[in-house]
């Protein structure tokens, strides 16, 4: 279908353009870093970044994404941001099954980079939109805290 | 003395009558649904032009069976007839109306319980004047005085369509209307006043495109019976023509080509691609029985037909309404607007955000946009609740749909996410309340 | 760390291939702990290192192997199995890499259900003391070879960081250069183990060794396995529960490009495609006939009535003391009910298997808490023995019971058999929620007697479906689910002349373990019975259970723990989230462990609930990683607020009617309580605390309701409806 760039590498895409960046992400790619949890947008463990915004892959056509740069949580370390919100998830201990962490991670880093010193709300704005079957919620919000002021 | 109170009462009656008459007189002879266009009409058969009726021709001249489904999807019967995750045409679906619950009939050729036994005539009756076999006359929740301006031909194509499909065995279930609306004989009052029996008549002066536009509007799509007011008969009222009403809770908005409540400032494509896909950018996503009407009947039809439609829509006079013009976008950040509403923040950052984001521009997919959106901005907040409670389907395949939240979100929560999505995305905010949600479910 | 990418991707390393089979194939000693020993086959090839028993593997240069009998979900295993090992085998955390065991029972099997089975929150109970023993063991094998080859006592020899030296001459060798010979000795069966205050591992807030991969995206669960050549298929079952395939018209599907195949089961149609998401859009594309089988009349509404019939039936029983039936007819009586809905165990990572049926056998990739059962599952599938299926474990992304069973494993299976090469199998979320094998029904008569204050009788009647009568069979002795009566066998309280009976209910709805197993319906009814009689006596919640705890120290003392931290008999603060406020308590003793919980709630008018507040103080016992103990029971509160909250699964028309999250509600970081812990310091035996945060949460919930409100849950979950407040 194209080309895409993802954590600063171009890629080739077979898929079809309708096809949502998550399976071209995960059963194309191999990224699979990028999990699936929902497909209707309620869960959020499929949050990449396109240039920068968290935004939910099963819901993002891989068509759309034209020369935007993808990041996903293989590449988000590479990040200050990015990298400072995985050493906090580390310190405090936050993941449990861990199967929801790449998409709060990347939600929590898109926070962090556009306010570096986010308050409860903020927060809340920003992470409500990931489920955390494990309920790590309490360690996610002191990781995020924990992130912008090391 | 007491003559004179019984004489003045005597003459009072008469003045109520004769002003009772007045009033039904000026409903019955209001104009006809395109008499807007002025002009004359012919009858179909005089008329020079290429055939407003039927399947178009890459359908019709191919195939009829073909051509028959074609038309079947122009009147849209499926929706109605249909129950929810029911056989196709079996009927069963629940209609609640004020003065009870209707359920349509099974239209599948079963000859026990369908139509398999009825003749072409009494189908014909049926669909052009509302009688039924029995010569019970149906109440207007079926479209008759609409679906009475087409031709017999297609009629009769219809019937062979739904003929040809394998016949369901479902028995009808009987309307729950209590005295007086039980009383079907005074629908032979109300047919004899509000339909007129007469078939589509085009309009020589007018281009072909309008008058095939005419013909998919009114007659077959019947758009009038859910976008146009009824008055207080129950006939549509032809004065505010496409002025917007409201069915099953929903609101059909006016599309009549007012500019601020109506869509007289879509473009043709905008409104093309609406009706063709349920969708167009910015404008918002058809949902409810829209939705239902752009799944089965207008995303079935060709590129013309829409166009038609598209012309004969721009041609109708603007009916002047209330609702608001749409508000330009949010604020990228929750926290700059300042609304009271900490449940309805937090189920908009929880469910809604991930699809709308916070500017209510979408956040991957333009459908999800809000901000534009007719529902959004239109203070009773109807739509936007019923769209949450149910959610809002795909219309066409390979579209992004918006599941429903009416299963474990109360009514508390509802009217708050939808007082805040209003206030938020919209030009000005719904005030609902749970006893409104209440409602809304009980409606649909 | 854990082994790497390609090694979990099913690529051809030496070192998992080696330890497949229970080490047994491996030179060197293999012992199986708390089991008969292995001896190594004569003949086979050394590999470098030694595997010195079933858990530890030593090689020649680089991390140790540890294999680890219970698999990690989340609840920390890994790391708490990989201390108890490296604790007594002297290593660092950092120097392992932990291995997924491989179905191997005689090596790996529970030590109480004897089945290869993570679950019950029994891991630490159940595996601490054999673990430290294979470390203890492995490492005295290793100082045996030292002392051999310096030719000194081995009672001079002390073991630091995988280090051995001899203090006196000052010589040094690594594990790894003494493994090979390490494994030519006999195991020791005596090896003593560390006192607690050698510890320096185990009771240490050690960092887990699965969390790096995870933050990174690099973990490999069974939904991220690719095989060269694999394919993906979407698959469906019938919307009624029991259905069957009618009729499919496969050329929609075939018809659309990327998808491979149609693959029709008698109860599942599957598509197979280039991607998922193409394989998805093949399925939707079909218009599936199903013929709704014998539960399309199944209704929620008779399945709580036959329920609640059942319910007055004979039981068995199951605790008998004194005459409690007798004392029941006269004196102030107090009665209730308690029912639980269906739940499904929605974990984030839904079901998968990746299956590659060829050469007369299988390989499967998936993440299972019980891979024999898969092993054997898929064995029964295709007609081979079991050593015919290799299954490679993965880390699980959510287990909470949801992989106790092989059923997908089957169904995969059942698919891949009809595709040539490797299929893997994934299931949308609304699959996950149709085809999941639910928490039952359960329903709980209570009827007490009160006298001078305290409750001098009790009966307590137990009705729902026996798991462990088809899980477990020898379990299930005498008419009894010793699961689904836990909690209501033993509660920590005195109360009188008992009687607690048992009456086996099964409906048409598949039902599985759920966490929280039977406490959560036991103890939810005891919890919220003493309630509902505290409130109507007028006494205190926390004095009246107080009065009934003499004998139960440990109880007695997690609640006033609990009471003291969270303020209790204080008044609550006004909240913005609803004007009606409430505080409520609950306290158990399961999974042996004992917990004591407080829980604020604020109830707006309208019925909706927030829980503003959680304290729990616990005591496990001895603890291994006490921040894991933490993270589970704050976890096991967002499970249990989300349960009592929201959580249920109907029946309409033999249908499921939940499908995603939009309808089946979990908690969301907006929604959260803040939560404390008392963790009480115990050297008492370990307990489990995968499930208990779960169970105890729920009552204390529903009682700061009924404290709210006046309005008893006695049918979970809450129902705005009954609490709202009418003006
Ligand atoms: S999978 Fe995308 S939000 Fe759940
Ligand atoms: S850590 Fe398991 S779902 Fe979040």
């Amino acid at each position: 279908m194209g080309t895409i760039s993802v954590n600063g590498e171009t890629y080739e895409v077979v898929a079809a353009s309708d096809t949502p960046l998550l399976w071209v992400l995960r059963d194309e790619l191999g990224l699979t870093g990028t999990k699936f949890g929902c497909g209707i947008a309620q869960c959020g463990v499929c949050t990449v970044h396109v240039d920068g915004v968290a935004v939910r892959s099963c819901q993002m056509l891989v068509g759309m994404v034209g020369q935007r740069a993808i990041t996903t949580i293989e590449g988000v370390g590479d990040t200050p941001v990015g990298a400072r919100v995985q050493k906090a998830w580390l310190d405090l201990e936050v993941v449990q099954c861990g199967y929801c962490q790449p998409g709060q991670i990347m939600a929590a880093t898109a926070l962090l980079a556009a306010n570096p010193d986010p308050d409860d709300g903020a927060i809340d704005a920003a992470m409500a939109g990931n489920l955390c079957r494990c309920g790590t919620y309490v360690r996610i919000r002191e990781g995020i805290k924990h992130a912008a002021r090391p | 003395m007491k003559r004179k109170l019984l004489l003045s009462l005597a003459a009072l009656v008469v003045v109520a009558g004769a002003a009772a008459l007045g009033v039904v007189g000026w409903m019955a002879l209001q104009p006809g649904p395109y008499a807007f266009a002025g002009g004359s009409t012919v009858p179909l058969t005089a008329y020079q032009g290429p055939s407003p009726t039927g399947a178009p021709a890459e359908f019709a001249g191919v195939d009829a069976a073909k051509g028959a489904a074609y038309i079947t999807a122009m009147a849209d019967c499926q929706a109605c007839h249909t129950a929810p995750g029911g056989k196709p045409f079996a009927g069963g679906r629940a209609f609640v109306l004020p003065f009870g619950t209707i359920y349509t009939p099974n239209l599948t050729a079963d000859p026990e319980t369908g139509i398999g036994n009825w003749t072409d005539a009494q189908f014909l009756d049926a669909v052009h004047r509302g009688i039924a076999p029995d010569g019970s006359h149906y109440y207007p929740a079926f479209p008759y005085p609409s679906y009475t301006m087409l031709s017999d031909e297609d009629v009769l194509a219809i019937k062979a369509h739904l003929f040809s499909l394998p016949p369901v065995k479902q028995a009808n279930k009987p309307n729950t209307f209590g005295f007086p609306y039980n009383q079907r004989w005074l629908m032979a009052i109300w047919s004899a006043l509000f339909n007129p029996n007469e078939r589509f008549r085009p309009a020589p002066e007018k281009s072909p495109e309008w008058n095939r536009g005419a013909y998919l509007v009114e007659a077959a799509g019947h758009c009038g019976e859910c976008h146009t007011p009824r008055n207080l008969m129950q006939a549509l009222d032809q004065r505010r023509k496409f002025g917007g009403a409201t069915g099953e809770g929903w609101n059909a908005y006016n599309i009549s080509t007012d500019k601020v409540s109506g869509v007289g400032d879509w473009r043709p494509d905008e409104l093309a691609a609406y009706l063709s896909t349920g969708h167009a950018r910015g404008r918002g996503v058809a949902s409810g029985p829209m939705g239902e009407a752009v799944e089965l009947s207008l995303s079935q039809l060709t590129g013309a037909d829409i166009g038609a439609i598209v012309t004969y829509l721009r041609s109708v006079p603007p009916v002047k309404g209330d609702l608001p013009a749409p508000a330009g976008p949010a604020p990228a950040t929750p926290q700059i607007a300042a609304i009271d509403n900490p449940v309805g923040k937090r189920i908009v950052e929880g469910n809604c955000a991930s699809c709308h984001a916070w500017t209510g521009a979408g956040a991957a997919r333009e459908e999800a946009q809000l901000t534009g959106v007719r529902a959004v901005n239109d203070p009773s907040g109807a739509n936007v609740a019923l769209m949450i409670l149910h959610g809002s389907g795909a219309a066409t395949a390979r579209r992004p749909y918006m599941p429903g939240f009416g299963k474990v979100y109360s009514n508390d929560e509802i009217a708050a996410v939808t007082n805040y999505v209003t206030a938020r995305f919209g030009a000005q905010p719904s005030r609902l309340m749970a006893a409104d949600i209440a409602r809304l479910r009980d409606a649909n | 760390m854990l082994h790497d990418r390609e090694e979990q991707r099913g690529g051809t390393l030496s070192r998992r291939s080696v330890l497949r089979g229970g080490a047994a194939v491996l030179g060197g000693l293999v012992l199986g702990i708390a089991l008969p020993a292995k001896r190594a086959r004569a003949g086979e090839p050394q590999a470098a290192g030694a595997a010195l028993n079933a858990f530890v593997h030593i090689p020649a240069q680089g991390p140790v192997s540890l294999v680890m009998p219970a698999v990690e979900m989340g609840q920390g295993v890994y790391t708490s199995q990989a201390m108890c090992l490296a604790e007594e085998l002297d290593i660092g955390l950092d120097q392992i890499e932990a291995i997924h065991a491989p179905p191997d029972r005689e090596h790996y099997g529970h030590p109480t259900f004897y089945v290869q089975a993570t679950g019950g929150s029994t891991t630490t109970m159940a595996w601490s003391e054999p673990l430290r023993k294979a470390g203890a063991t492995a490492r005295a094998m290793l100082v045996s070879a030292a002392a051999a080859e310096w030719s000194v006592p081995a009672s001079e020899l002390v073991t630091e960081r995988g280090v051995i030296t001899h203090p006196g001459s000052g010589r040094r060798l690594r594990y790894g250069d003494v493994a090979d010979r390490a494994g030519q000795f006999p195991p020791p069966t005596d090896v003593p183990l560390k006192s607690p205050d050698q510890f320096r591992l185990i009771g240490t807030r050690a960092r887990r060794i699965d969390t790096p991969a995870k933050v990174v995206g690099k973990t490999v669960y069974g939904i991220d396995v690719i095989r060269p050549g694999m394919k993906f298929a979407a698959l469906m079952a019938a919307p009624v529960l029991g259905g069957k395939v009618e009729h499919v018209d496969e050329a929609p599907a075939l018809a659309m490009p990327g998808v491979r195949q149609v693959v029709v089961l008698e109860d599942i149609v599957a598509v197979v495609g280039d991607n998922t998401w193409i394989a998805e859009q093949g399925l939707r594309a079909l218009d599936i006939m199903w013929s709704p089988g014998p539960n399309a009349a199944l209704d929620q509404a008779q399945l709580w009535a036959d329920t609640e019939k059942a319910s007055t039936g004979p039981g068995v029983a199951v605790r008998k003391e004194g005459d409690a039936p007798g004392k029941l007819g006269t004196g102030v009586l107090f009665d209730a009910t308690y029912e639980l809905p269906f739940l499904a165990h929605t974990s984030m990572e839904t079901q998968n298997c990746t299956v590659h049926v060829h050469d007369g056998g299988c390989e499967i990739w998936v993440g299972t808490q019980v891979p024999g059962y898969a092993q054997a599952g898929a064995a029964q599938v295709l007609g081979v023995s079991p050593d015919k299926v290799t299954v490679y474990n993965h880390l699980i992304g959510g287990g909470f019971g949801g992989r106790l069973e092989a059923a997908p494993i089957v169904t995969a299976t059942r698919i891949a058999q009809k595709v040539s090469g490797p299929v893997k199998v994934i299931w949308s979320r609304e699959q996950d929620i149709r085809q999941d094998m639910f928490r039952p029904l359960y329903h709980n008569r209570l009827k007490a007697r009160v006298e001078s204050g305290r409750i001098i009788a009790w009966q307590h009647r137990v009705t729902g479906p026996s798991i462990l009568a088809r899980w477990l069979p020898p379990a299930f002795k005498d008419g009894v689910d010793s699961d689904a009566i836990d909690g209501a066998a033993e509660p920590p309280y005195a109360l009188g002349e008992m009687l607690v009976e048992y009456i086996r209910h099964e409906n048409a709805v598949p039902f599985s373990f759920w966490r929280g197993v039977g406490p959560n319906s036991t103890v939810f009814s005891v919890e919220s019975f003493l309630d509902l009689i505290a409130g109507k006596t007028g006494a205190d919640p926390v004095a009246f259970r107080c009065l009934m705890l003499e004998k139960t120290p440990r109880a007695r003392a997690v609640l006033d723990a609990a009471a003291a931290k969270a303020g209790w008999g204080k008044p609550l603060d006004p909240s913005p989230f609803g004007a009606r406020r409430g505080r409520g308590v609950a306290l158990m003793h399961a999974f042996g462990s004992h917990l004591a919980c407080v829980a604020d709630v604020a109830v707006t008018d309208g019925g909706d609930v927030r829980v503003t507040k959680v304290v729990v103080a616990a005591d496990v016992g001895r603890v291994i990683n006490p921040d894991t103990v933490v993270a589970q029971i704050q976890g096991g509160v967002v499970f249990g607020v989300a349960t009592v909250l929201h959580n249920r699964i109907t029946f309409a028309g033999g249908r499921v009617e939940q499908t995603n999250f939009n309808d089946y509600r979990l908690l969301r970081i907006n929604e959260m309580p803040t939560i404390e812990v008392d963790l009480l310091s115990s050297s008492e035996k370990s307990g489990g605390i995968g499930e208990p945060g779960t169970v105890i949460v729920q009552p204390a919930v529903a009682n700061a309701v009924f404290a709210a409100t006046g309005v008893q849950l006695t049918r979970m979950p809450l129902d705005a409806s009954l609490i709202a407040r009418t003006v």
